[in-house]
Order: C-alpha cells, then structure tokens, then sequence
C-alpha cells in the first residue's frame, strides 16, 4: 500500500444542491474528457458508476483466483498430510478418502474468497489512506449529511486551474474551491 | 401471441394449450396402453413425471410466497407466472390418483403382510414403522398436503386477482400475513410429501436432510421454467420490455446460488452416510454406485453441479438470455433425471432399464399441466397490473 504514503496533488471542489445534480454534473465531466475526478455523497446513488464511466471492478476476478487457490491447496495439503506424509487407516477408508475433505476444502475456498474480496477491495480502493486533500477544505464536512461533491485532481491530463473552476460552475458547481492539502 | 399494452391482456393468445392439452392426452392415453401390459414398470414412470411437474408446481407456490415475505419489488413482473404455475396444484391432486392405484406396485410397505409376525414375508424393521407406514395415515397426510397447498395458492393467486380490479393497502398485508404460516407449513408439507411419495420407496432408509434435497431441486426447475416462458414469450416480442435483461440476471443469480445449495444438500446427505457407513443406510448409495446406476449417479454429480456451476458463474452468461434459456433446458433434464434417479433404482437394482413409459408419461401428464397453468396465466392480466411495485420492477436495474 505505498499510494497511502504518496502525498495527493491539489483538487478542484465544488458542491452541489442535489443527488440529481450530481449525477448530471457527473455525466458531464465525463463527457468533456475528465478521467482523474470523484464524486462525494451521504449516500449510494444509483447509475452513478455509469455516470461517471466506471467500468466492471475487477474484483470478482480477484476473488475467484484466491477461492481457486484455496480450493487447490487445500486439496493437495490433505492429501499430502493424510496420504504421503502420514499415511494413516482411519474406519478403514483409503488413505486418501476425498469425502472427508470436503468440509474442511469448502471452508477454506471461502476463507480464501474472503481474503480475496477484502483485500481485494482496500488495494483497489487505495485504502487505507491516511490523508487526502479534501480534509483541508471546511465545507466538505457537509458530505457526510447533506453535501454533494465533485473533485477533480491535479494530474488529470486537462487540469488547468481556471479552466477547471470555469467548468465546474458552467455545470452548476456552487463555492467552488483549490484544495492544495498542505498544512495552513 | 399478442399483447395489450395497457391492460397486459392478451388478445390472442395463440395455441399453445391446445397443442398442450392435445399432448397430454394422447401422451396419457399412450401410457394407459403401458398400463396394461405392465403396471410394475407403468407405476414408477408415472410417479417419476408426476412428481417432476409437481415440485414445478410447488416450486411456483414457494417463489410467491418469498416474494411477498420479502417484500421484493424486482419479481413483481414474474409473480402472475409463479402464481399460474402454483395455480396447477388443483390439478396435481387429480393427477395424484393413479399414485394411489399404484400404491401396491410402488410402496412395498403398503402390504399389510409385511407387519404381520406370523407371515413369511414379515420384516421387523418394517413393522416398528407401522404407526407411521400405513395407508389409512398415508392418505390422510396426503390429503393435508394437498388441502394446504391448493388453499395457500389459491388464497393468494385470488387475492392478487382482486389486487388487478381494485388495489388496497390491506390486500398487500395479507398477502404477506398468508405467506408467513404459509411457508411453514410448505415447508413441513414438502418435506413429509418427499417422505412419504418418494423416501419411502425404500422403506429400510432414511434420511432426515431428503425434504431439503428435493426442495433445492424444486426451486431450481421452477427458476428454469421461468426463464423458459419468460424467454418464449420475449421471442413472440410479449412483455420483451417488462420482463428484461436485468430480470433473467437476477434469476440466473438465484439459480447460481440454488445450484450450489442442491449440491450442499446433496453432498450433506451422502457424506454423513458415508462417513457412518452403517449397513441400513448405505446400500441406498451402494446399488446406485453398481452397475449402470454408477453412470446416472456421475451424470447426475457433474450434469446437476459441476456443469451449470461453472456456466452460470459469470456475469455475462446470466445477462445473455439465449444462453440462460439453454442453461435452463438443461437444468430441468437434470432435474429429471435427478428424481428418475430416487425412484427407479428401488425397482430396478441391478441397472437402469429405460423404458418408453418414462418418456410418454412425463409428456402425458406434463401436456395437462401446461394446458392448466397456460390456460390459467393467458385468462388474466399478465403481470399484477394495479400493484404499486410495479413500475419499479420494470424499471428494476442491478447496481
């Protein structure tokens, strides 16, 4: 998780009236070319993930790679344990008696999807992350109940302050704002 | 086939049930002939497609009674089919006589020698069952299931048919308060019928998990049928629109998940058997691992799990409603043989004996349910017209 220690560039913010106004603000910045911004929100909003051009998370993929590791694994373990290594009759069953195993190959698959899925989930995400620019502005502590944001970063390839500010109030952006993320 | 648009009526609605009603009785007509020259093979094939349509009909019972339970909104478009398809049930319990005239051929418990200590044939184990294993107790508990189920759909399909004139609030209640107790008492009376119409075949064994075996397996093949007319009507360009891609993911989801429950059941049962390895118990898996049962016993492991597990594991297998229609063909074969699989082995231990009566039964008295749930579902609106989820199931997007 090195990306927690790499300090962010500067972001543009600006706050919106409405659930609906975000969504719309966020169709538009992907529209005119802007990849490197995030929407802020109390809440979940449907179709935001297409208004925003998101693609499909790969995080299925991630997790159906660690369920079939465990699954394997776990597979080879018991039948090196019970069957190579300490071969051993137990109510007179072959050695390697696969029914057993079941149990203990199916809790470990899951244990391992779950793996998958929560770390899968906090690296994609870039969590955990310990400081992010937007602490640095008051207003957006209004996100958490009532407050709708867009943020646009610094590396975006159109960045450009002015032009940013510009924009973000030709779509309705109210107070806009430069949050550098240094100290004041 | 075709639709309106503001009433979800059809206007014409094709000849579907006559084709099917057709089937049913010339199918059945063919098998009485079966009959007559052999009722011991006649007897399990019709109980082998008897209960097939059956657990599609229950099936269809449990699913709306989940719906309302739950309060979903998404299957609000799918509930006037799930309530057609229970609405059969009537039509199971007439289907059910020759069950009874089998009795003899197919329950080897039902002969009262066998509890008798000075016959020959007496059996012991058998006669400890008596106070449970005899035909008086046999009909009144069949006459229980029958009663609850045919009043629980039929409580719940007239409501909902009342729902379509005239929507109150009061209405939506009930419908929950019926499916409440409701799916308790589903739940007892699947799992005794199970017992008794199928477990019971083989007196000797038991298995406490086997009413959640054969639930698992009606739910998968009431999904598929679903899907199935779902897709059928979408071809003749009916409810295309109302019942969407986001529909049929959201089946292929549960489907997905029941696939994996029926294997859970599956393997629960035959693991602890074989684990314990306790002679009364483990020759019910012993016959169907020798000689050809051995190749429907595989046939069933990998055709009935392995197989759609991995063809319904993707996002994009359950969002492409061509290939979930042919994941749903294939389940229900399973599904088939699945049950073929409990009731012939007891009949035939030495291998499986195909027989034409296993086919034109399952068409005989599968043509009559179809005619009875088509019949059913076209005389009404297609979808609850007046219910207040509606709009928001057609609308329904998965995030």
């Amino acid at each position: 998780m090195k990306s927690s220690f790499k300090p962010l560039p500067e972001i543009t913010l600006a706050e919106f009236a409405s659930p609906e106004q975000l969504l719309t603000a966020a169709e538009k910045m992907r529209e005119s070319g802007y990849t490197r911004f995030d929407c802020h929100s109390p809440f979940p909003i449907h179709g935001m993930d297409d208004a925003m051009g998101l693609g499909r998370s790969p995080l299925g993929y991630i997790v159906g790679v660690m369920g079939s590791v465990g699954l394997l694994g776990m597979l080879l373990l018991t039948w090196w344990t019970s069957a190579v290594d300490y071969p051993f009759v137990i109510s007179g069953k072959p050695y390697f008696s696969w029914q057993a195993y079941i149990p203990v190959v199916f809790a470990i698959t899951v244990l391992f999807s779950a793996f998958g899925a929560f770390f899968g989930m906090l690296s994609l995400n870039q969590l955990p992350r310990l400081f992010h620019p937007v602490f640095g502005s008051e207003r957006f502590g209004r996100v958490t109940d009532g407050g709708f944001f867009v943020s646009v970063q610094a590396d975006d390839a159109l960045y450009e302050r002015e032009k940013v500010a510009a924009f973000l109030e030709s779509i309705g952006g109210k107070n806009v704002e430069v949050v550098t993320g240094d100290e004041d | 086939m075709k639709l309106d648009g503001t009433t979800y009526r059809l206007t014409d609605t094709g000849n579907l049930g006559r084709i099917a009603l057709i089937t049913g009785l010339v199918f059945l007509a063919v098998s009485a002939i079966g009959y007559a020259q052999n009722p011991g093979r006649f007897f399990p094939a019709y109980l082998t497609a008897y209960v097939y349509w059956l657990t599609i009909a229950l099936g269809g019972l449990f699913f709306t009674m989940l719906h309302h339970l739950t309060g979903a909104r998404w299957s609000t478009v799918l509930r006037r089919l799930s309530e057609s398809i229970a609405g059969t049930l009537p039509l199971m319990l007439v289907l059910f006589i020759p069950v009874i005239l089998g009795l003899h051929d197919l329950f080897h418990w039902s002969h009262s020698e066998i509890y008798d200590p000075s016959s020959p044939a007496f059996d012991e184990l058998l006669s400890k069952k008596e106070p449970y294993l005899n035909t008086t107790f046999f009909y009144i508990r069949a006459a229980i299931y029958f009663a609850v189920w045919i009043v629980l759909s039929g409580v719940l399909g007239r409501t909902s048919l009342r729902q379509d004139q005239r929507h109150s609030a009061g209405q939506m209640q009930n419908l929950r308060r019926v499916s409440a107790p409701g799916m308790v008492a589903f739940g007892l009376t699947l799992t005794f019928a199970s017992f008794d119409w199928l477990m019971s075949l083989d007196a000797h064994w038991y298995s406490t998990i086997f009413g959640v075996y054969i639930f698992s397996g009606a739910f998968l093949a009431i999904l598929s049928f679903m899907v199935l007319m779902g897709a059928y009507m979408r071809k003749s360009g009916v409810l295309a629109d109302v019942i969407t891609v986001e529909h049929y993911h959201d089946i292929g989801k549960l489907a997905f998940a029941f696939i994996i429950f029926w294997a859970y059941m599956a393997f629960s049962q035959y693991f602890l058997i074989w684990y314990a390895n306790i002679p009364e118990e483990n020759y019910w898996y012993l016959y169907r691992w020798d000689s050809s049962w051995k190749s429907v016993s595989l046939i069933i492991v990998f055709g009935h799990f392995v197989i759609p597990f991995l063809g319904l594991l993707t996002r994009a297998a359950k969002r492409s409603v061509g290939f979930l229609t042919s994941m749903a063909v294939w389940i229900l074969i399973m599904h088939w043989v699945d049950l073929y699989w409990l009731v012939m082995p007891t009949h035939h231990q030495s291998g499986a004996h195909f027989s034409w009566m296993d086919v034109t039964t399952l068409l005989g008295v599968g043509g009559l349910f179809f005619w009875y749930f088509w019949k059913r579902y076209t005389a009404r609106a297609l979808v609850p017209v007046n219910d207040p989820n509606l709009a928001a199931s057609i609308r329904f997007i998965n995030a």
